[in-house]
């Protein structure tokens, strides 16, 4: 008995002949390696040069950037990896926020108490959301955590203690601890930025290890991992349960950043959002959640100053990356998997 | 060769629904043992495997596993007691370089004296090193058939399963895969195969069972079978 056919060969994309236009990081490795280096330097020395070039302003911008960028991180691991597409990623963004006000009015001020707590809270939030909701799959999965999302936002708003739907200001700022308050009027802006490069670190190394290539392996082919040994389940509840946790962290500086916390940072559009900047700038990329973040909140602020109706020109922006670079715009830069290849 | 059997089943019936497919399978594997399930297209093969491998919950019988039964358990339970299996259609991750599928889902477990290393297992198939950092969707089906099987070898499988590995390879791809089973076999890898290509196969196996609308036609040894080629005729269409 012959069997004469055999699967004609894939090849890579620069395998397969021509020139196929390559990420900046196989084209420019010694730069790409120092480049997170690089935005983090010029990050450190923003808030001293922007007085000098009549940028205050921008160092509470940046700042907000990069607790967004936190969030958006943490949602990127567990859509761009794990493949969960969960659109209530707010809901743990405004417990951590909570948590903090809850420890603000109960009398406590220290930051990193608060900030502990909001990481704490959400993670065991996620924990008991993520035992349920994981348990559904697809629209299902989405449909069940907007649904938990919404009802933590009606219970924000119900928490009358907390200020309802009015919100609730925190009129003193957090204490970062003795020798931190008072150094320099920045400091919060440098210790989100150390928190920030924390996460990002954190998330990469976490995602490019064994349990990373086993959340990948769960986001391809689940029931291929299950058929490998892999409790499936518990691996996608612990990385919910992180990214919820990370969330929450966000959450927590957000609420110190903004000096109030509402119900609307935890309604389910707050979370669209999320999900538009991190499919921007790549989902399942490194660098994606920064990236859409940067861009979606900088046009944002830009085109504010020139028209009312700024939506416009960022949602025709995201229907041409969708069309044009549906990998997100850090496919652009990155290098990922085979030495000829893309992914 | 050792008498106590690895898997023992028996009795097993299986089916989807209120439709059976299996029905009162009895056969035992032997460590150490190449055992080939034959049987002609819809005859109950992948059923039997999806249902050894924890893919479907057995109606009746019971599955024991190195004198456990598994017939209840759940398919990421049973693998980690060391069923491996190499699946119909090889299912790569396309989004995993070929170096990660070996590292993600290497285990360190069921008492192996000599554990399937990433060098052991770039030995077996030194094309994969060569490809090490493609991924999974870049591989050509062979690479991709190799990997497959050196991706259930990573977790050091007490038994392993493969499902038509040879299926819609190139003749030479398919000699080099009937080459590394030869091998597998001589290090001692007890393996269930379910191959069309018999005369390819028999010369591998140590027993052969015919499955024949869900119930084993005939067992015994593959020289048997080998001898009885009005068997290949009526069970196997060959």
């Amino acid at each position: 008995m012959s069997h004469p056919v055999s699967d004609p060969p894939r090849l890579s994309v620069s395998a397969a002949g021509g020139r196929p236009r390559q990420p900046l990081a196989v084209r420019f490795p010694g730069f790409a390696r120092r480049l997170p280096w690089l935005v983090l330097a010029s990050l450190a020395l923003f808030p001293l040069l922007a007085p000098a070039l009549g940028l205050e302003y921008y160092v509470g911008f940046v700042r907000r950037l990069l607790i967004v960028a936190i969030a958006a991180s943490s949602l990127n691991f567990i859509l761009g990896y794990g493949g969960m597409a969960a659109l209530g990623h707010a809901g743990f963004i405004g417990v951590g926020a909570y948590a903090v006000v809850a420890l603000v009015e109960a009398g406590f001020s220290s930051a990193w108490l608060a900030w502990g707590a909001a990481l704490a809270v959400a993670g065991v939030f996620a924990a008991l959301i993520g035992a349920v909701s994981l348990r559904t799959r697809g629209v299902y999965f989405i449909m069940i955590t907007l649904a938990f999302a919404q009802m933590l936002y009606y219970l924000a708003v119900s928490l009358r203690t907390y200020g309802g739907d009015d919100g609730y200001g925190l009129y003193t700022p957090l204490r970062l601890g003795a020798w931190l308050d008072g150094a320099h009027p920045d400091v919060f802006y440098w210790v989100v930025l150390a928190i920030a490069a924390l996460v990002f670190a954190g998330f990469s190394r976490v995602a490019h290890s064994r349990y990373g290539h086993a959340l990948r392996g769960i986001r391809d082919n689940e029931t291929r991992m299950v058929a490998l040994g892999y409790p499936v389940y518990r691996l996608k509840l612990a990385g919910f349960v992180a990214a919820g946790a990370v969330a929450g962290l966000a959450g927590g500086l957000l609420a110190s950043h903004n000096a109030f916390v509402s119900p609307s940072m935890m309604h389910w559009t707050q979370s669209a959002l999320l999900l538009v900047m991190v499919m921007l700038g790549g989902l399942g990329r490194r660098w994606g959640a920064p990236l859409g973040v940067a861009l979606w909140l900088t046009l944002e602020e830009v085109l504010k100053m020139h028209t009312d109706y700024w939506h416009w020109p960022l949602g025709m922006l995201l229907l041409l990356v969708v069309f044009h670079a549906p990998q997100g715009l850090a496919a652009l830069f990155e290098r990922r998997g085979g030495q000829e290849g893309v992914r | 060769m050792n008498a106590v059997p690895l898997l023992r089943c028996r009795g097993l019936e299986a089916g989807y629904g209120a439709s059976r497919v299996l029905f009162g399978l009895d056969f035992d594997i032997r460590p150490g043992e190449v055992v080939a399930l034959l049987g002609r297209n819809g005859m109950g093969k992948s059923t039997t495997i999806k249902t050894l491998v924890g893919g479907l919950r057995p109606q009746y019988g019971e599955i024991l596993f190195d004198g456990r039964p598994i017939h209840a358990a759940r398919a990421d339970h049973i693998a980690r007691l060391g069923v491996a299996i190499v699946p119909e259609g090889r299912q790569c991750f396309p989004n995993l370089t070929v170096r990660e599928h070996l590292v993600a889902f290497a285990a360190r477990r069921n008492g192996a004296a000599e554990p399937w290393t990433l060098a052991r297992l770039y030995g077996l198939f030194p094309r994969l090193a060569e490809r090490a950092g493609h991924m999974g969707n870049q591989l050509s089906g062979g690479e991709q058939q190799m990997l497959a099987i050196a991706r259930a070898l990573s977790t050091n499988p007490r038994l392993l399963i493969l499902d038509e590995a040879t299926e819609g390879l190139a003749p030479v791809i398919r000699d080099e895969i009937w080459r590394c089973l030869a091998l597998l076999k001589a290090q001692g890898q007890t393996t269930l195969v379910v191959d069309k290509y018999v005369e390819k196969l028999l010369p591998l196996a140590d027993r052969a069972l015919i499955l024949e609308r869900g119930r084993i036609a005939w067992q015994g040894s593959s020289a048997a079978l080998d001898a009885r080629r009005e068997l290949w005729s009526r069970y196997l269409g060959v």
